[in-house]
Order: structure tokens, then C-alpha cells, then sequence
């Protein structure tokens, strides 16, 4: 059925692993696996948005109140961190292909510190919400001021995944920062497999894109409510 | 007579190929197992696994088929009983069914039968087998510390308000489990776009990979929904985050919507790749080319893009709008049309085949029937009146029973039995697997078609105890002796299995006389696959009628006692004989 063909005539390159012929074949496989892992995340938070907007159209009002509660200048400063955070992710991409090291550890560093910043923000915004007993349970709605008025079962139903989106998303922003770290790592200690071949970076990059992607989406729908 | 006869010789084989050592023996020390990259090793360890954990499910099946044999009962509680029925659906879904042909021969066939050195991400393959393994033991550790009781589906608010506290323990368990098939989809999607030999253009793929193609495609959708969807329970039960509680204003049906969003196409992930080994036996012992091989591959990506648009049929009767059920309704009938294809495609391609009834064969063939039955039963579930009528009962049990067994395991079987010498190097005792397929067919018949009756006289599911009604006692004690000879029937390859490994005959890399890459390879074929990346000239299954007959005709020559009832000049099958199995020597 098959003839043979010459296995060993390609070249060696450090970066190139086993099973992979050339490096053009291994730079297409991993973005082609990055994407389809990022097919899969869609689908995760894609869930999610389903029950929201579910929700959200089954207690229009209650959901409107419930949301006043939270900090607007608070989720937009953060909203500003990771859109500079992606500009800087790309920009590192950029210069990882033109093998700029200097111009990928400054960029990358600057990620990591807005990543680091929209955490502590983040942080910020949980314990005003704590304090204010907004975290569901038994205990919620004890200072109904914060309540707008809402409904107190239903807008513990807003609380609910509001703490769950932005939590999940916050469990990815932590994920982000570890990869983006160990990223940085290697091109301080500059490692073959990141310098010579830049797709480890272009992975990373992509997959803060979609971090920041999934907030953009979660904070007009949390955040920025209209009126019904 | 009780084996294969070995092939003397091995066509295209250099001498030193055989000298080399192959990805069994490179190296025998338990850290080069639990650290290694390459994807036949990993399909062994995940056939270990699961072999593992369908033993736990087929014990608490068996448990239940015991209990039911009196209509009070035997042994169990009720409460028992509902944990037991609860471990049989989740270890026998979640740890067996998903995983099973995927990831013991996707792993093990994929890159060999595309001419890869490997899958795309070896690492990430041993992670999922790692993660499997953690989701295992997790779901084993919440059954073990007290069980659970809402059954595989999960649905709230059993799981949620009313349950005891292990349900956490075991869905964590299923969502590492879910990462697991995730990893492995998103490296068999890869692995099938950027790997192919050269030559190996789509159209030329076996069909198997098709179906490990469509099945990725699947779990990939699919699993993430439900993997978010069953944490929100956890959420739920650890964090008090309510999503889904209605004495807050929250909709348990949306659960179930989300949760049949998976485990409606995870039907087609249990079944597809049966389907793929399905079209690998019959082409390779009917000896022709698929009949139909471009519907056959469209049909598999059909009943994938279709499956994701059925799950309300999972819900005629949760308080799902009428209009709603009928559009679900007609799209359940859809997808009738894509697998009719497939059986009627494979059954026109044994028409005038040179047809040899191996034992993988007869899986093949009884895979057929078995499936037929149970797809055609779909039928009557996915109708919105009779679903009324037979929601919940013991005919939905069989019907699922004849897919998922009937064909699943089926196809599982067969596709084990054709591929050992592969995998092993080994032959098995030919003629004792085929009276055991034989056995299996018999033993699941009597198993699961008592069940459609009693079903459709109404005996309801999930039931413990049937006092009620003791005249479903009979039907009960057919299945449960049905049960015991499928038991057997399960057991009896354990045996002669091992045995073949202990002191089997050698397999040459071709024992059938198969089409397709992995029979070009040594068996075992060697750690990186192919000597040397092979270049793909011919068209999948490419069996030559005319080549066929002479290659019947000079073994007839070389056998003349072998063939009575043979005709010169028809390519029709000669008289069954077990030394007809040498294939193109």
C-alpha cells in the first residue's frame, strides 16, 4: 500500500519535537490546538452566558435593581487594565516573531502587572459585596439598602452567577498569570524552545486574548444594565 | 485448529525491523509506563483502566439484576439500591462508555492507520490519562464513602437540595474525567488535520479516523457544557451559589436542558466510534472497498452536527413546550437518516463480499442487528405520543441498552479481537472466541429483549421493589439469567486473552490480511510507529476483486481438502475453514 519516503532528510531543529516532521507542521499543530482548546472554553463560559440571558429575560426589574449595587468606576478601571493588557500580550507576540527579547520581557511584564492589578481590584469588589452580605446564602440580604428594592430571592439569583462568572473568569485570570510568569521565565533564561520558536508566546497570547474577551462581555451585561 | 494459522514472512520488512524492540519491550520498568509519550502505551494503560472500572459497573449491575429476580427484593435497601443503579450509569458512562474506544484504540490506531510517528501532543495525552485516573478514583472515593443516589443524570433538585454530601466528590471526579476526553479530542482533531502521511488525503482516511474525527468534534462542544453545567451543582452545594434552586426562582429544567446538551451527543460519542470500528471489520472481512465510502464518512459528521440538535427529546414530559417537542421530535427522526446510511451501507458491502466469519466479524455482524433494534426502538421513544406511554419504563432501559451495549460494547469487542495481535503480538484462540461472540450475542438478547416487553406492559425503571405487579417477575428472571451468560460471556476473553499473552502464537504484522497502515507496521509495531514515514499511493480499502479470487484460488491450490462447496470462477465465500483466515499470503 505504501512507499517509503525519507524520514531523515528534514532538518533538525532544537525547538522541533519527535513526532513532527518540520517545524512548520509543529507551529500548525499547536495553533491549531490552541484554537480548538479555545473552542472548548467558549462553550464553558458560552454556557453560562445561556442561563444569564435566560435569567436576566425571565426577571428583567429585579435583576436592573440588583445590579446597581455594583461598582461601575471599579469594573470599568478594570475593563481599561485588560484592554492594555491585550494591547501589550500582542505586542509581545509581535516581538517574539522578530525574536526582540527585550521588547517581550517588557511586555509581558506589563501583562502581568495589569493581570496582578484587575485581581486586586477584583478583590476590592468581593469584599465590598461580602460586607454588604450580597454573597448568596443564608445571610444575604441582610442590609437590604443594598438591594435597590430587588426581589431578594431573585437577586440573589443575579448574585449567584455573578459570582460565578466573574469567578470562573477570575480562576482564568490566575491561570493567565501563572503561564504568562513561567512564559517570562523562559525568555529571561532565554530557553531555545521560546526564542528560537515563537509560538509558545502566540499560545499564551491567544489564550489571554480570550480572557480578556470573556470581560468584555461579562461587564456591559453585569455592569451596564438599562433600565427595562 | 484453535488458532490463527501465523504468516511466514513479513512483505516490506527490512531485517533489521524485526530485530529491533518493539514499543512493548523498549523498556519494562513501571516509570518508562507512567512517564511515557507514546500513544500505544497510553492505549494500553486506558484499556487496564477501564477494563477496571466496567468490572465495578458490571458488578453493580449485576447486583441489580440479583435484587430484581423477587418482586419485594433480595438484599438491598431501598436507599442501597438507588446508590447501586446510580454507581452502574456513572461508572459505566463516565469511566467506560466515553472513554472506551476512543481513548484505548483511538490512542492506540489513530496515528498508526494516518502514518504519524505519534499523536500531535504526547504529553497532553499522558496528562488525560492522568486525569482520568484522578476522576476515577474520585468517583470511586465518593462511592465508596456513602454513594450517591440521583441516578448518572444528575438532575436537581436530587443532586442539589435533596442529596448527601458525596455528590460533590463524585461530579468533581466526572469533570477531571471530562477534561480527560477534552484533551484527548482536541490532540485526535490536530493529529487528523496536521499529521497525515503524505498521500493520506481526507478521502482516503479509514473510516475508523472519521469517526475518531467526528467523535473529537463532538467532545469538544458537548463536554465543556456539562462539565461547567455539573460544577454549577457543586457551586451550588459548596459555595451556596444558586443557579438552579426554585425556591429562589431558579429553573431545574434549564439543568436539564443543559445537562441533555451534553449527554445527548454523548450518545454519539459512545456510538460513533463503534460505528468507525464497525465500517474497519466489515470492509476488511467482506473484503471490498465500503460500499458508499463518501456517504458513510458524510453520514458520521451528519449524525454529529445533528446530534446536538435532539436533546429535548430527553424531556417530552419535563414541562417542555408542546411545539418545542415536536421540533425536537422531528429532528430525533433526522438523525434515522444518516445512521439508516450506515447500516444499509454496510450490509450492501457483505453483499457479494468474500465474507469470512472470524470473530471479530461475528461482533461485526451481530453489532448490526443488535443495533438495528435498538435504533429502530429510538424511534418509537423519539415519537411524541408512544414517549408518553414508555417515558421511564424498562423499554427505554433496553433501548439504550441494545445502543450502548448492543452496540458500544459490541463493536468494543470486536474491535479488541481484531486489533490484539496488533496491540500484543499475540493470537488468541480463534475458535473459542468465536463461540464466545456467539455466547455474547445469546447472553445480551435474553438480557435486555425481556426488557422491551416488560417495559412496554409498563414495569417502570428505577423501580426496587414490583410487588404491585409480580406478574413482571418472569421477564425479570429472564434478563437476570441473560445477565449471567453476558457475565460469562465478558469473562470468558479475560481468559484466553491473558492466556495468549502467556503463550500465544506469534502474530505477523498482518494476520488478517487487512487493508490500511497499521497492518503495515510490525505487531507490535515499534516505539516511533513506521520504520520511515510512509507515503500513501492507494485508495483506502482498496481490495481488488479480481486479485482476491486468484489469492482464493491459489490457496485452494495449496489446500485442496480446505475448500469443499468452492466453485471455481465465483468470488463468493468458500466453505467456512479457520486456515482461510491467511489473508493475502
Amino acid at each position: 500500500m505504501a512507499a517509503i519516503a525519507d524520514a531523515h532528510g528534514h532538518g533538525h531543529d532544537e525547538a522541533l519535537h519527535h513526532q513532527f516532521e518540520d517545524m512548520d507542521q509543529q507551529n500548525e499543530a499547536y495553533l491549531v490546538g490552541m484554537w480548538t482548546f479555545l473552542v472548548t472554553e467558549v462553550m464553558f463560559f458560552g454556557t453560562l452566558f445561556i442561563i444569564y440571558t435566560l435569567y436576566r429575560s425571565m426577571y428583567q426589574m429585579d435583576w436592573y435593581l440588583a445590579h446597581e449595587a455594583l461598582n461601575i468606576p471599579m469594573g470599568g478601571v478594570n475593563t481599561i487594565i485588560l484592554l492594555i493588557s491585550s494591547f501589550t500580550v500582542a505586542v509581545a507576540v509581535r516581538s517574539a516573531q522578530r525574536r526582540e527579547r527585550n521588547l517581550v520581557l517588557w511586555n509581558l511584564g506589563i501583562t502581568l502587572v495589569c493581570a496582578v492589578g484587575f485581581l486586586g481590584i477584583k478583590s476590592v469588589e468581593y469584599m465590598e459585596k461580602f460586607q454588604h452580605n450580597l454573597y448568596p446564602g443564608p445571610e444575604f440580604g441582610r442590609h437590604p439598602e443594598y438591594l435597590h428594592g430587588a426581589a431578594p430571592n431573585f437577586a440573589q439569583l443575579y448574585y449567584g452567577l455573578y459570582f460565578g462568572m466573574t469567578g470562573l473568569h477570575a480562576v482564568h485570570v490566575i491561570v493567565g498569570i501563572i503561564v504568562i510568569a513561567y512564559l517570562w521565565v523562559k525568555w529571561f533564561l532565554n530557553a531555545k524552545n521560546v526564542t528560537l520558536d515563537y509560538v509558545p508566546t502566540e499560545m499564551v497570547g491567544l489564550y489571554w486574548h480570550f480572557v480578556d474577551l470573556v470581560w468584555i462581555f461579562l461587564f456591559p451585561l453585569m455592569y451596564l444594565m438599562p433600565k427595562p | 485448529m484453535s488458532s490463527i494459522p501465523i504468516e511466514k514472512g513479513l512483505e516490506n520488512s527490512s531485517p533489521h525491523q524485526r530485530e529491533q524492540a518493539n514499543y512493548l519491550t523498549v523498556d519494562w520498568s513501571l516509570k518508562s509506563w507512567l512517564t511515557t509519550g507514546d500513544h500505544k502505551r497510553i492505549g494500553i494503560m486506558y484499556l487496564i483502566s477501564i477494563s477496571f472500572f466496567f468490572l465495578l459497573g458490571g458488578i453493580s449491575a449485576g447486583l441489580i439484576r440479583y435484587e430484581l429476580t423477587s418482586p419485594a427484593g433480595r438484599v438491598l435497601e431501598s436507599e442501597t439500591y438507588n446508590k447501586i443503579f446510580s454507581a452502574h450509569g456513572i461508572l459505566m458512562i463516565f469511566t467506560f462508555l466515553v472513554v472506551a474506544i476512543p481513548a484505548v484504540f483511538g490512542n492506540f490506531l489513530l496515528p498508526l492507520m494516518i502514518g504519524a510517528r505519534d499523536l500531535a501532543f504526547p504529553r497532553l495525552n499522558l496528562m488525560s490519562w492522568y486525569l482520568y485516573m484522578i476522576g476515577g478514583t474520585l468517583i470511586l472515593g465518593g462511592m465508596i464513602n456513602g454513594g450517591v443516589d440521583s441516578g448518572w443524570t444528575f438532575y436537581v433538585p436530587y443532586s442539589s437540595m435533596y442529596a448527601n454530601s458525596n455528590i460533590a466528590l463524585v461530579i468533581v471526579g466526572i469533570f477531571f474525567g471530562g477534561f480527560s476526553s477534552i484533551t484527548t479530542g482536541i490532540n485526535f482533531i490536530v493529529t487528523t488535520h496536521k499529521m497525515r502521511a503524505p498521500g493520506m488525503t481526507w478521502f482516503r482516511l479509514p473510516l475508523f479516523v472519521w469517526a475518531m474525527y467526528a467523535t473529537s468534534v463532538v467532545i469538544i462542544l458537548g463536554t465543556p457544557v456539562v462539565a461547567i453545567t455539573l460544577l454549577l451543582i457543586v457551586f451550588e452545594r459548596v459555595f451556596q451559589l444558586p443557579i438552579f434552586s426554585p425556591e429562589l426562582g431558579g429553573d431545574p429544567v434549564l439543568f436539564q436542558h443543559l445537562f441533555w446538551f451534553y449527554s445527548h451527543p454523548a450518545v454519539y460519542i459512545m456510538i460513533l466510534p463503534a460505528f468507525g470500528i464497525q465500517s474497519e471489520l466489515i470492509a476488511n472481512f467482506a473484503r471490498k472497498r465500503i460500499f458508499g465510502y463518501h456517504f458513510v464518512a458524510f453520514s458520521t459528521l451528519a449524525i454529529a452536527g445533528l446530534g446536538f440538535l435532539v436533546w429535548g427529546h430527553h424531556m417530552f414530559i419535563s414541562s417542555q413546550s408542546m411545539y418545542q417537542g415536536i421540533v425536537f421530535s422531528l429532528i430525533s427522526f433526522l438523525v434515522a437518516v444518516p445512521s439508516a446510511v450506515k447500516i444499509f451501507n454496510w450490509t450492501a458491502t457483505l453483499y457479494k463480499g468474500n465474507i469470512r466469519l472470524t470473530s471479530p466479524m461475528i461482533y461485526a455482524l451481530s453489532f448490526i442487528g443488535l443495533f438495528t433494534v435498538g435504533g429502530l426502538t429510538g424511534l418509537f421513544l423519539g415519537s411524541l405520543g408512544t414517549n408518553v406511554h414508555l417515558t421511564n419504563t424498562y423499554f427505554i432501559v433496553a433501548h439504550f441498552h441494545y445502543v450502548m451495549v448492543g452496540g458500544s460494547l459490541t463493536a468494543f469487542l470486536g474491535a479488541l479481537h481484531y486489533w490484539w495481535p496488533k496491540m500484543t503480538g499475540r493470537l488468541y484462540s480463534e475458535s473459542l472466541a468465536k463461540w464466545n461472540a456467539v455466547l455474547v450475542f445469546v447472553g445480551f438478547n435474553l438480557t435486555f429483549f425481556p426488557q422491551f416487553v416488560m417495559g412496554w406492559m409498563g414495569m417502570p425503571r428505577r423501580y426496587h421493589y414490583y410487588y404491585f405487579a409480580p406478574e413482571y417477575q418472569p421477564y425479570h428472571l429472564m434478563s437476570t439469567a441473560g445477565a449471567s451468560v453476558l457475565a460469562l460471556g465478558l469473562i470468558i476473553p479475560g481468559f484466553y486473552l491473558l492466556k495468549s499473552l502467556a503463550n500465544g502464537p506469534k502474530a505477523s504484522a498482518n494476520p488478517w490480511g487487512a487493508h490500511g497502515l497499521e497492518w503495515e507496521t510490525a505487531s507490535p509495531p515499534v516505539t516511533t510507529n513506521f520504520e520511515q514515514t510512509p507515503i500513501v499511493m492507494d485508495e483506502v480499502y482498496d481490495f481488488d476483486p479480481v486479485l482476491e479470487h486468484e489469492q482464493a484460488q491459489a490457496r485452494k491450490a495449496l489446500e485442496p481438502t480446505g475448500y469443499e462447496g468452492y466453485e471455481p470462477g465465483a468470488l463468493a465465500e468458500p466453505k467456512k475453514d479457520e486456515s482461510d483466515l491467511g489473508g493475502k499470503s
